[in-house]
């Protein structure tokens, strides 16, 4: 029993209060037992574990396990002291002080599944984060958090199967790759995932092609926008009228930052809207800040497959008290195990809540100007790389939000190496596409945000210009 | 709780803020946060930036989101946050099947560390490699407390490492050419609900094993289950009623023989830790949740991992990337020749596996076996008393005697003496500060209760939540009426379900609510 440290001295572990050797003889005693041991009595012998965990030896005091994991970290070159330019599924911006002092609150860090009248306030941050997300996509209703927009996009064309009693969908051949890998598996075996062709000029979708794919079997189209390779898809209505045609659906990938200035998917005849939380408050935690959500209207036939807890208001016992709980419960695998819609569990609330303090804190003219802000930046970066021999920014004919592609195939490098060499000047660039679009040559998609300013992107440009011209 | 040297019930009433909803505190003009503004020359340079859009792109309507000045939107959350009773401010021991222990906050501190939140995953690796070490070393400890050969951090919670499972399941069987065959999942009826629900998703025909008298999921049910078909078998054990399986190396040969795989739902292992490794029992992989014994927060339901472990034959169906070290330096390894694609952006959420990191450095080994022991003394303690002195209440499976970490418990003759249900009970717990709950669906025990006292309650904690329970239930016999009308002390009083059924009434927003709560009257 107890720890003990290598030299036979006994560790009362801070972590387990019980760990006092006298308190558990003393609980032992009240149970009739003489050891713990004898509570392990139905594990067969032949289970046990009879070698040792190769653990390292505990770093007991919280001063060494601060100073040992404080010491790893210090290997990681953060984007506080580098400029990052990288987006792509997981984005730089400034996440306000509020989301952080709320998103740390000790109740809503550490509780779980509370009940209704106990954890009041959980549900009800939870029902005003769906309210928020609502007004942002115009729409009536919006899921507790899946785990990130790719879950989201699977989850989306999963229920669109479902309520169109089909098994085939279509998907924008320039969706992110990371959000199309995680689709295709969500899809596997039961449900066929298409990809339809973009229009090399633009990006966008082949309309033409689009409509010489589509059939009574397809559920639906999804397709994003802003894309995940920067362009605004501006033919949005018209994919929803062609899909539409054949009773199918119009799912569309939004990013919600951009919905203080661009007219939401809901105005050009989306069905289902999913998308990311991490732009609204959240850091990026090396890809751990990602939160999914998905929106649709209030019909029952939507409501009814949505696999997600939705957090709905209600009255109690008490005139005039707002009440909150699950609706339509019965939907959840928790009710209804193998006969339920998909499956839901522990996912990604804490974010929910997070872009709810985000959004109540911009309001509807700082999501106007967030969005505004990010194109003129935005612009401002592709004019100023355009005039770089050889590079050519942006690659798509089209506009743009935060992110578009840099075409670098005239300058002679390869986007590895001109990444390589931002580092030296403290910079990290864009993603490097030439593995992922291998039509694209020796392009990389570059992200820019309120967080950078004229002088860093003068910065990237200047340290850019250097580096192409020194290797002609 | 220990007051003047005696046992004391608190004199508890929650936080009641009576706070509106976020909308109503909207005032025009007032801001809560304000935006950098575009320099002049970018300005002069680009314009408005908007007007590169066509028209038909451009909201003309502001989104209709409250304006709320920054003061006030932070009093109306910290309010909120006040209405919740968040595991580390109560003694959670009542949440049965969820492992909440004490989330230390040194590890909040590091997992604020802007090496952790300002990191991007597309970095190139040479400036992550911190990162890249705590996910490779978390790897090895895993490896140790099951002998499995590899984990994935990448599903974000424990329903998605059981949907990572089925998918590297149905992978294999297809490679092998058997993926049309082999179309059913077996897996018990106490099993966690998701172990049913995820196979269905994959198209899977699902087989539920009932439990025999003492507990134990059907070996002969299973004998009858499995075939030429069978593609895999999914189980928690022990299960939520804290009866460990002795013959589940028996189960998981079974299986073994018709070709089937096995997989091992450890989301909770915090009585075994240390003590069984699951390659002993004969699976093929299996998951932890990081957020459950490894001491992440459960942050509401998330974010969180599910952690993916495998033995050698099924590494490379793993999804991409894993991480790796040459000897030198970590890196992502995209070349995993089966994969099954990928289930989540990215490699995880990073802060979760930093704080398990954390956590298993601060015990080692022995450490690790303790949490085990105490969490399994504390269960058996609290079992002993709820059978010796609360009224009304049982254990199911009465049979087996020993439990490990947790037990399902049955408040039937409590019912049956007063009518008060152990939901009346739960909110009656609520209004001395302390959480309850029932139990995973279907309620094959009536009126369940189930109890979890992790490793971090201490011998008062415990005595303490059990002095309370015993009260409740002396009320429910005295005063049932009481018991039934609560809660008094909390935020809120019961609410009423019924709209939240009905299509005409339900209100997932507050704009579908200020359009239906008329048609509530």
């Amino acid at each position: 029993m107890v720890i003990k440290k290598r030299n036979g001295e006994i560790v009362v572990h801070p972590y387990i209060p019980n760990s006092v050797p006298e308190v558990q003889e003393e609980m032992l005693r009240e149970i009739g037992v003489r050891d713990i041991e004898e509570l392990y009595s139905d594990i067969p012998e032949e289970l046990k574990f009879k070698g040792e965990m190769k653990l390292p030896e505990p770093l007991l005091s919280e001063y060494a396990l601060k100073r040992h994991v404080k010491e790893i970290l210090s290997k990681n070159r953060t984007c506080d002291e580098n400029l990052c330019f990288m987006g792509g599924g997981c984005w730089p911006h400034y996440v306000p002080a509020l989301c952080d002092e709320i998103s740390q609150r000790s109740e809503f860090l550490t509780a779980y599944a509370g009940e209704p009248w106990e954890d009041h306030g959980r549900w009800q941050a939870l029902f005003e984060y769906q309210s928020l997300i609502a007004e942002l996509v115009d729409m009536d209703v919006v899921n507790v958090p899946t785990y990130s927009w790719g879950q989201a996009a699977a989850t989306s064309l999963r229920m669109a199967c479902r309520i169109t009693r089909r098994d085939e969908v279509i998907v924008a051949d320039t969706i992110s790759p990371e959000r199309l890998a995680i689709i295709r598996n969500y899809c596997k075996p039961v449900v066929r995932v298409k990809l339809a062709k973009h229009d090399p000029e633009t990006g966008m979708m082949d309309l033409e092609n689009l409509k010489s794919m589509i059939s009574r079997d397809t559920a639906a189209i999804y397709f994003e926008n802003p894309s995940y390779l920067g362009f605004i898809e501006t033919h949005g209505g018209d994919i929803s009228e062609i899909i539409h045609e054949v009773d199918g659906l119009s799912v569309v990938g939004v990013d919600p930052i951009s919905l203080g200035v661009l007219v939401p998917p809901s105005h050009y005849g989306a069905d289902i809207v999913c998308g990311d939380l991490q732009p609204l408050g959240i850091h990026m935690n090396f890809g751990g800040g990602l939160a999914g959500f998905i929106a649709t209207s209030d019909e029952e036939r939507y409501v009814m497959e949505y696999p997600s807890r939705l957090f709905g208001i209600t009255k109690t016992t008490v005139e005039g008290e707002y009440g909150f709980g699950d609706v339509a419960f019965e939907r959840t695998s928790f009710a209804k195990r193998e006969k339920a819609k998909e499956f839901v569990g522990t996912a990604a609330a804490l974010w929910g809540i997070t872009a709810g303090v985000y959004l109540a804190l911009m309001g509807p003219k700082g999501m106007w100007e967030i969005g505004k802000t990010i194109m003129q930046r935005s612009q401002y970066a592709m004019k100023e790389l355009s005039r770089i021999d050889g590079v050519r920014a942006p690659r798509f004919k089209a506009p743009h939000f935060k992110e578009f592609v840099v075409d670098f195939n005239d300058t002679g490098l390869s986007v590895r190496d001109i990444n390589k060499r931002l580092i030296e000047y403290g910079i990290f660039g864009g993603i490097d596409l030439s593995r992922d679009f291998p039509k694209l040559g020796e392009s990389a998609l570059y992200c820019v945000t309120e967080i950078h300013t004229k002088e860093d992107i003068d910065r990237l440009t200047s340290a850019l210009g250097q580096i192409i011209e020194s290797k002609r | 709780m220990m007051k003047g040297g005696k046992i004391k019930i608190r004199d508890f009433h929650e936080a009641k803020w009576d706070e509106p909803i976020i909308f109503e505190l909207s005032r025009k003009g007032e801001r809560g946060i304000l935006v950098p503004e575009v320099e002049k020359e970018i300005e002069e340079a680009v314009g408005d930036g908007i007007s590169v859009l066509p028209e038909h792109m451009i909201r003309k309507e502001y989104p209709a989101l409250p304006e709320i000045a920054q003061v006030r939107v932070l009093r109306h959350f910290l309010r909120l946050s006040q209405e919740t009773l968040g595991a580390t401010i109560n003694i959670d021991i009542g949440q049965g099947t969820c492992t909440m222990k004490y989330n230390p906050i040194i590890n909040e501190i590091l997992a604020k560390s802007p090496e952790v939140t300002e990191i991007h995953p597309l970095q190139d690796e040479d400036t992550v490699q911190g990162a890249l070490e705590i996910i490779y070393k978390l790897d090895l400890f895993l490896r140790e407390i099951s002998g499995f050969s590899k984990f994935t951090f990448q599903p974000g919670g424990g329903s998605h490492a059981i949907f990572t499972i089925i998918s590297i399941i149905e992978a294999y069987h297809r490679l092998n050419g058997e993926g049309e065959k082999r179309n059913e999942i077996i897996t018990t009826l106490l099993s966690h609900p998701s172990n049913a629900a995820a196979p269905a998703v994959k198209g899977y025909k699902v087989i539920n094993l009932y439990p025999e008298e003492d507990g134990r999921p059907d070996i002969e049910a299973l004998k009858e289950a499995v075939s030429e078909h069978t593609a895999g078998f999914i189980v928690t054990n022990p299960e939520d009623t804290g009866i460990f399986n002795p013959r589940i190396k028996e189960f998981t040969d079974i299986v073994h023989e018709v070709g089937g795989i096995c997989a091992y739902d450890q989301a909770n292992a915090n009585g075994i830790i240390g003590i069984v490794r699951a390659v002993d029992c004969g699976f093929d992989l299996g998951f932890f949740n990081l957020h459950k014994t490894f001491s992440s927060p459960h942050g509401c339901g998330g974010p969180a991992v599910g952690a993916v472990g495998v033995t050698e034959r099924l590494k490379d169906f793993l999804p991409v990337p894993t991480v790796e070290f040459d000897g030198k330096k970590y890196y992502l390894n995209y070349d995993i020749p089966h994969s099954i694609g990928k289930v989540r952006e990215f490699y995880g959420v990073f802060p979760v596996i930093l704080r398990a990191y954390a956590w298993i450095r601060s015990l080692g080994a022995e450490g690790i076996k303790e949490v085990a022991r105490v969490a399994v003394l504390n269960n058996n303690y609290v079992m002993r008393k709820i059978l010796e002195e609360v009224k009304g209440a049982s254990i199911s499976f009465p049979k087996t005697r020993h439990r490990l970490e947790q037990v399902r418990y049955s408040f039937e003759k409590l019912k049956k003496d007063t009518g008060v249900t152990s939901e009346d009970v739960i909110r009656r717990m609520a209004d001395f500060g302390f959480h309850l709950w029932t139990s995973h669906h279907p309620w094959i025990i009536p009126e369940p209760f189930t109890i979890e006292p992790t490793e971090s309650y201490s011998k008062d904690d415990l005595d303490e939540y059990l002095t309370t329970l015993k009260k409740v239930v002396e009320e429910a016999y005295r005063d049932p009426e009481k018991v039934k009308n609560a809660p008094y002390n909390c935020p809120i009083h019961n609410i009423d379900h019924e709209p939240l059924e009905d299509p005409d009434k339900w209100a997932i927003t507050w704009r579908a609510y200020l359009k239906k709560h008329k048609k509530w009257e």
